[in-house]
């Protein structure tokens, strides 16, 4: 029951994109048609699940006081650690799916290596540090719910930019203007999710 | 070459107006919604992201010739992260209660595509000096936008600015009331959408032609 409300609210309440601006650069360049949209998403998805429980593990028996020898306390490497772990990782995940599914491969091909620098992926990783989670299932139920926030997010603005094509936006807001706009209204339609409880 | 010719006070001014990170190359909008709640962790954020993007500029400048193409990507984010955990361990010592509420962002920093986007598109091409120059360029124009939002943000939020009251009780008594709204992450979006309407209505040259 708690993973359930845990993964819930990772994906409405904390919505990576409407809660916390994460990953919005990447959110913002690649939401012009849908298909790419479902790309991305299903491959920041892939690379959270991966990433925030590794770094989950290097958190808890590496960097936290006590954890590696005792009197030790090596949190201030956390930074350069959890980017060198998501930057490995991704390439990681590039040759492997790349060896075992390569239609996975070409539908994700482009935009897996540009995932190592997408904020949300490490946004995760942050705040699974910062939420002192108890166990591995919940950070990897975290990740899920956070990945799958994202692919809403960018699939729902992706949507809706299609159908702006027709649309007759006053010129000064064309392109970035109007986007931000869309994305602030989306923001506050996810509003409403706050306090939700299961 | 002078210190300051003229283009190297281009490198340095464009940024700030013409060519802004934030608002024309559309970089590192992530934290620059995220702590515009209020002024003061607004501009330490800013001052934060040009100290690093100018040094981590003049650093990949002064390697630009040593590192091989390949691994470029990671040498960058290396030192990226050292300058950041450096400003992180400052701010824990010297600025507790910004960097409480900074949290996750300040360690964001090293995935702000400013950082990466000035790297690649300028560093690795121009000398140090220059490369400085327009760290500092960037950095400022990115802190000039955080402080245009965080200002209307709190100002319109909880009628104060740098935590005082700016708005006197009397217009409180007329009925005026804070927008609560302006505090959520939504006005964010959009008050840096009307930033970008402005800036495009001024400069015709910046619109887009396609939705």
């Amino acid at each position: 029951m708690e993973y359930l409300s845990l993964f819930v609210k990772s994906i409405f309440v904390d919505n990576m994109i409407f809660a916390y601006f994460l990953g919005m650069c990447s959110y913002l360049a690649v939401s012009k048609n849908v298909k790419t949209a479902v790309g991305l998403g299903a491959a920041v998805t892939f690379v959270l699940i991966v990433t925030v429980p590794v770094n989950y593990l290097l958190e808890n028996y590496v960097l936290k006081a006590n954890a590696l020898v005792e009197g030790v306390d090596l949190s201030f490497l956390s930074l350069i650690l959890f980017i060198a772990v998501i930057a490995a990782i991704v390439q990681l995940v590039e040759m492997i799916v790349e060896r075992f599914s390569p239609s996975l491969y070409a539908a994700l091909g482009i935009f897996l290596p540009l995932i190592a620098v997408n904020c949300a992926i490490m946004g995760a990783s942050l705040f699974m540090q910062q939420r002192a989670f108890v166990n591995i299932g919940e950070a990897a139920t975290y990740a899920l719910g956070s990945g799958i926030g994202w692919l809403l997010a960018i699939v729902g603005l992706a949507a809706i930019r299609e159908k702006m094509a027709y649309s007759d936006v006053p010129a000064p807001l064309k392109g970035l203007g109007i986007t931000f706009i869309i994305v602030g209204l989306m923001a506050m339609a996810f509003m409403c999710f706050s306090g939700l409880k299961i | 070459m002078s210190l300051f010719s003229k283009k190297n006070q281009e490198v340095l001014l464009t940024p700030l107006g013409l060519n802004n990170p934030v608002t024309v190359q559309v970089l590192g909008i992530c934290s620059a919604l995220a702590v515009t709640a209020q002024l003061e962790p607004a501009i330490v954020m800013g001052l934060s992201v040009t100290i690093i993007t100018a040094f981590a500029n003049l650093v990949i400048s002064l390697l630009r010739n040593t590192v091989p193409n390949r691994i470029r990507i990671i040498v960058q984010l290396v030192v990226v992260a050292t300058f950041v955990t450096i400003v992180s361990e400052v701010l824990k010592a010297f600025a507790y209660d910004v960097s409480v509420q900074l949290s996750v962002y300040i360690g964001l920093i090293i995935t702000n595509c400013i950082l990466m986007g000035r790297l690649e598109a300028f560093a690795m091409m121009n000398g140090p000096w220059e490369s400085f120059l327009d760290g500092i360029g960037n950095g400022l124009g990115y802190a000039k936008i955080l402080i245009i939002v965080a200002f209307f943000r709190e100002l319109l939020g909880s009628g104060s600015l740098f935590g005082f009251k700016i708005i006197p009780d009397a217009v409180y008594e007329m009925g005026y009331l804070n927008n609560g709204l302006m505090l959520m992450p939504p006005m964010a979006l959009i008050i840096c959408a009307c930033v970008i309407w402005y800036q495009r209505a001024k400069h015709k040259e910046l619109q887009e032609s396609s939705n």
